[in-house]
C-alpha cells in the first residue's frame, strides 16, 4: 500500500470511531437512568397506614381507595402551585371525578383551614405530617397527581400542577380506557 | 408582549442564520466578492438580534412575568434582583438561549478582528459558525422554546430559583464555561474554512491561536469557579467529583490545552497538521457532546436539567452533522494535508508531541469513565459507576509525567536541540527540586507521603526549570528587571499558564493528603478541636430571609487560646421549593481553609455538625486563575496584530510559489 494511501486510511479513523461512539450514544438515549415513574406505573399503590385529615381517630389504608377510578392529590399549603390548582380541582369536583388528597409534610390546622376556605374537593385526605407515604409514592415534590384505577393501581402520574390541558391530553384518554365499555 | 418580542427576535436570528451559512459559503465557492460580504453584517446582525431575544428573556423574570412558564418555574417574587436575573440562565431553555448568544457573540467578534484575514476565508469561517448557530437555534426554537406562555390561567407566584443556584458563582460560572465551550467553535469553524478551502497551510494555525488561547482561558475559570461553587455551596467540602457533568467540562479543556500547544508547533513548524485538524474537531465535538450529556437524561449528574429524550436525539443529530462532516472532509482531504517540519528526537516539538500524547491520553482516561456506564448499560451488562478511584489512580500519574516533561519542553529550541546543551539548569534544578520537596515533606508535614514528596518534587522542578529559563534569556541585558518585562508577551503568558499549573498541582497534592474532616456532635457553650483548632459554638438562632427561614450558629474559632475567627454556618429552609439548604461558614486562607456545616438537628437540641480542615485548598482556584491570566496576556501579544503586515508577506509567498 502506498503511504499516500495508508495515510488517508488512517485518516478515516476518526470518522469510524466517532460513528461507533455516536451508536453507543444513541442506544443509550431514551434509557433513563433516574427514571421514578415508570417503577410505579401499574403497580397497586404501597402499603400504608396513615390518619385521616379531618379525623385523627379514622386509620387508613389502600383498599379505603378502591371502588372507583381516582385521582390522588399530593398538596400542601405551603405550596404556591398547590394554590393555584386547588381550583382546577374544584371544577374536577363537580364534574364528579373522585379525587383522594395526600396532604403532604404540612400542618393540620393549616390544612383544614385552606379546606375550608378554599372548598374541599377531596373524598377525604390522607395526613403524611412527615413525608412517609410521599417517599414510598416518589414524590419529587407538591402537587403530583397519581391516576388510581377501581383496583388502586397506579396507571399514570404526573408531576406538578393539573390543569385543563394536562387534564385533556393525558388523563382523559386514560380515563376513557380504564371505564369498562358502556 | 415583551415575550412575543422576543420569540420574534429569536425567530428572526434563525433567518438571519440562514442567509448566514448560504450566502457567503455559496459566495466563497463561485469567488462573488458581494455575497461573501455579506457575511460581517449578517454576523452582526444575528448578534444583536440574539441579545434583544435574551434581554427581553431577563425582562420577563425581572416582572415576574409569571405567565411565562420558564418565569414561573423558576423565579418567584420574593427572589431578590439579582438572583431573578441569574434565574434566567438557571434552567435548561435560559441557559441554551445563552448558549446561542455566546456563540452569536463570538462569531460577531470574529468578524469584527478579521479584517487582515482573506475574504474566502472569513466567509467561509462565518458561514460555518452559521451552520453550528442555525442548528443549536434550532434546536432552542423546536425543543426549547423560552417564551412558551401558560395561559389564559396562570399561577400568582413562580415556584422559585433551585436554592443551590441562588448563589455568586452561579451568577458567573455557566456564562464563563459558554464562553469556553463555545469559543472552541472559532478553532472548528477555521479548521472547516480551510478544509472546504483545501489549502492547509500553516496559516489558519496562527488565525486560530489566540482564539482557541482565549476560549481556554474563559473555560479554565468557568471550569474553577464550577469547582469553587460546589466546595462552598454543596456542604460536602469536596471540589472535584468527577461528575459526569464536571467531566463533560473537562475533557473539552484537556483537548483544548492539547490544541493549544499543537497550533503552536504547526504554526511555527509546519508539523502534525493532520493531528492538530483533528483536535481542533475533537475539542468542539467535546464541547456538543458535553451539552449532549447534561440535557438528554443519558447519565446521572448532580445537574439536573429537565431532560428529555427528543433534546438528546436532537443533539445527536447535531453533533452528528458537524463532527461526522468535519471528519469526512478531513478524511477527504487526507493526500493535501503535508506536514512538511523535519524534527529531531529532541527538540521543541518533540517536547510538544509528549505535551499531545499525555493531554489526549488524560482525556482519553475521562471519556471512557464518563461514558463507560452508559456502554454497560447499552450492553445490557447492569448498572454501575465508575467512582472517583478509577480516576484519581489513572489521572495522577499522567499529570505527573505532565508536570515532569514541563520542566525541560519549553527549554528546547526548536527542530533539534541536544540535552547536554542544557546539563547545567536541568542538574541544578533536579538538586533543588528534589531537596525542596522532599526536605518539605519531611520536615513540615506530618505523616509522610511519597506522593506527596514526589508531586512537590514535580511542582519545583517545573518553577525552577522556568526560572532558569528567563535567566538564560535575560542573562546577558544590562537592565534585567527591564529586561524581564521586556519579554515576548507571549513567552510571559506561557510562564505564568505553567507556573499557574504548578500551583494548582501544590494546591490538589495537599489537599487530597492532608484534610481533616471531622462530624462531631455540637451545643451552645461546647466545643471541639479539629486541626489544632478549637470550634467554640457560642450562640444558635433561627432569623428570617427574604425567600427562606434560617437556623444560624455562631462558632468562634481559636488557637493556642487566641481567637482567629468568628464563624456562622446556617441551615436554611426556602419555602417556596421546601427545600433544605446548608449555608457552608468558611474562614479562608493562603494556606487553610476552615469550613463547618451545619448537618442535622439532633434530639437534645445539638447539632451534627461537619468540621473540616483544608491546607492550601485556594491554591487550586488562585493556579486556574494564574494559568488565564497567562493565557490573555499571551493573546495580547502584539504578534497577532501584526497579521496585516504578514500577510501581504504571504500573498507574496504565494506567487512565488505559484510561478515555481
Amino acid at each position: 500500500m502506498s503511504p499516500k494511501r495508508k495515510r488517508s486510511l488512517l485518516l478515516g479513523l476518526p470518522l469510524l470511531g466517532f460513528l461507533v461512539v455516536l451508536v453507543v450514544l444513541g442506544s443509550g438515549l431514551g434509557r433513563d437512568p433516574s427514571l421514578l415513574p415508570s417503577v410505579l406505573i401499574d403497580r397497586p399503590l404501597p402499603e400504608f397506614q396513615a390518619q385521616r385529615l379531618d379525623d385523627p381517630e379514622q386509620w387508613l389504608s389502600p383498599a379505603d381507595l378502591h371502588g372507583d377510578i381516582a385521582l390522588l392529590n399530593i398538596w400542601a399549603t405551603w405550596c404556591p402551585t398547590c394554590y393555584q390548582e386547588h381550583t382546577f380541582l374544584n371544577t374536577l369536583r363537580e364534574r364528579d371525578i373522585a379525587i383522594y388528597g395526600v396532604n403532604y409534610k404540612d400542618d393540620r390546622e393549616a390544612a383544614l383551614n385552606w379546606l375550608s376556605q378554599l372548598g374541599d374537593p377531596y373524598r377525604f385526605n390522607i395526613d403524611d405530617p412527615e413525608g412517609q407515604l410521599g417517599i414510598e409514592l416518589g414524590v419529587y415534590g407538591a402537587p403530583e397527581t397519581f391516576l388510581l384505577d377501581a383496583q388502586g393501581t397506579i396507571r399514570y402520574r404526573h408531576v406538578g400542577a393539573l390543569d385543563e390541558t394536562v387534564w385533556e391530553r393525558e388523563f382523559l384518554p386514560r380515563i376513557r380506557q380504564l371505564e369498562p365499555q358502556s | 408582549m415583551i415575550p412575543e418580542l422576543g420569540h420574534l427576535a429569536l425567530v428572526l436570528a434563525i433567518a438571519t442564520s440562514i442567509l448566514l451559512v448560504i450566502l457567503p459559503l455559496v459566495g466563497a465557492s463561485r469567488g462573488n466578492h458581494q455575497l461573501m460580504a455579506t457575511a460581517r453584517p449578517l454576523a452582526a446582525a444575528q448578534f444583536w438580534l440574539l441579545a434583544v431575544s435574551f434581554g427581553c428573556l431577563v425582562l420577563a423574570f425581572l416582572q415576574n412575568d409569571f405567565s411565562v412558564q420558564l418565569v414561573a418555574e423558576h423565579s418567584n417574587t420574593r427572589l431578590p434582583w439579582y438572583y431573578q436575573i441569574t434565574a434566567t440562565w438557571g434552567n435548561h431553555e435560559g441557559s441554551l438561549l445563552l448558549w446561542v448568544l455566546t456563540l452569536a457573540g463570538w462569531t460577531w467578534a470574529v468578524a469584527l478582528f478579521s479584517q487582515s484575514l482573506p475574504r474566502e476565508l472569513v466567509a467561509r469561517v462565518l458561514g460555518v459558525m452559521g451552520i453550528i448557530s442555525l442548528c443549536f437555534l434550532l434546536f432552542t426554537q423546536m425543543t426549547s422554546n423560552p417564551f412558551v406562555r401558560i395561559l389564559p390561567v396562570f399561577p400568582y407566584e413562580g415556584q422559585d430559583l433551585n436554592p443551590l443556584l441562588q448563589d455568586v458563582g452561579m451568577i458567573l460560572h455557566p456564562p464563563m464555561l459558554y464562553m469556553g465551550y463555545v469559543g472552541f467553535a472559532v478553532a472548528f469553524a477555521f479548521v472547516v474554512a480551510a478544509l472546504i478551502g483545501g489549502k492547509l497551510d500553516s496559516a489558519w494555525a496562527r488565525w486560530s491561536r489566540p482564539w482557541t488561547t482565549s476560549a481556554w482561558c474563559f473555560l479554565t475559570l468557568g471550569i474553577a469557579l464550577g469547582s469553587w461553587w460546589a466546595y462552598y455551596e454543596l456542604g460536602w467540602g469536596g471540589w472535584w467529583f468527577w461528575d459526569p457533568v464536571e467531566n463533560a467540562s473537562f475533557m473539552p479543556w484537556l483537548l483544548g490545552t492539547a490544541l493549544m500547544h499543537s497550533l503552536a508547533a504547526t504554526e511555527k513548524r509546519s508539523v502534525f497538521k493532520a493531528w492538530t485538524i483533528l483536535l481542533a474537531i475533537a475539542t468542539f465535538s467535546l464541547s456538543i457532546l458535553g451539552t449532549f450529556l447534561v440535557r438528554s437524561g443519558v447519565l446521572t449528574s448532580v445537574h439536573s436539567f429537565a431532560t428529555d429524550p427528543t433534546r438528546g436525539l436532537f443533539l445527536l443529530v447535531i453533533m452528528a452533522l458537524l463532527t461526522g462532516s468535519a471528519l469526512l472532509l478531513l478524511f477527504l482531504r487526507a493526500s493535501s494535508i503535508r506536514s512538511d517540519g523535519r524534527f529531531d528526537p529532541v527538540s521543541r516539538e518533540s517536547g510538544l508531541l509528549v505535551n499531545n500524547v499525555l493531554l489526549a491520553a488524560a482525556c482519553g482516561v475521562v471519556f471512557v469513565g464518563t461514558l463507560f456506564p452508559l456502554l454497560v448499560d447499552v450492553l445490557d451488562l447492569g448498572k454501575l459507576s465508575v467512582g472517583p478511584p478509577y480516576f484519581n489512580a489513572l489521572f495522577a500519574p499522567l499529570t505527573l509525567a505532565l508536570m515532569a516533561a514541563l520542566g525541560v519542553g519549553p527549554l528546547l529550541r526548536w527542530k533539534t536541540d541536544e540535552l547536554y546543551r542544557l546539563r547545567v539548569p536541568l542538574i541544578i534544578s533536579a538538586v533543588i527540586s528534589i531537596t525542596l520537596g522532599f526536605g518539605l515533606t519531611y520536615f513540615l508535614l506530618t505523616p509522610f507521603y511519597w506522593l506527596v514528596a514526589l508531586s512537590l518534587t514535580l511542582v519545583f522542578w517545573v518553577i525552577c526549570t522556568q526560572i532558569e529559563d528567563i535567566r538564560g534569556r535575560i542573562r546577558n541585558k544590562h537592565h534585567r528587571w527591564q529586561a524581564l518585562l521586556n519579554l515576548p508577551r507571549h513567552y510571559q503568558g506561557m510562564v505564568l499558564g505553567h507556573l499557574g499549573l504548578a500551583v494548582t498541582v501544590t494546591g490538589i497534592a495537599m489537599v487530597s493528603f492532608y484534610d481533616i474532616a471531622e462530624d462531631v456532635r455540637l451545643a451552645e457553650d461546647r466545643s471541639t478541636v479539629v486541626a489544632g483548632h478549637e470550634f467554640r459554638m457560642v450562640e444558635l438562632y433561627d432569623y428570617q430571609g427574604p425567600n427562606f427561614s434560617a437556623t444560624r450558629a455562631v462558632v468562634e474559632v481559636y488557637r493556642d487560646g487566641r481567637q482567629v475567627t468568628v464563624m456562622r454556618p446556617e441551615k436554611r429552609f426556602y419555602w417556596a421549593r421546601q427545600m433544605p439548604m446548608t449555608q457552608v461558614a468558611l474562614s479562608p486562607g493562603l494556606t487553610r481553609d476552615l469550613y463547618v456545616a451545619l448537618g442535622e438537628p439532633l434530639d437534645d437540641g445539638s447539632w451534627a455538625v461537619r468540621v473540616q480542615y483544608k491546607p492550601f485548598i485556594r491554591w487550586i482556584w488562585l493556579g486556574s486563575i494564574i494559568m488565564s491570566i497567562g493565557g490573555f496576556i499571551a493573546i495580547s501579544d502584539p504578534r497577532y496584530r501584526l497579521a496585516r503586515r504578514r500577510r501581504t508577506a504571504t500573498v507574496t509567498g504565494e506567487q512565488h510559489v505559484a510561478k515555481t
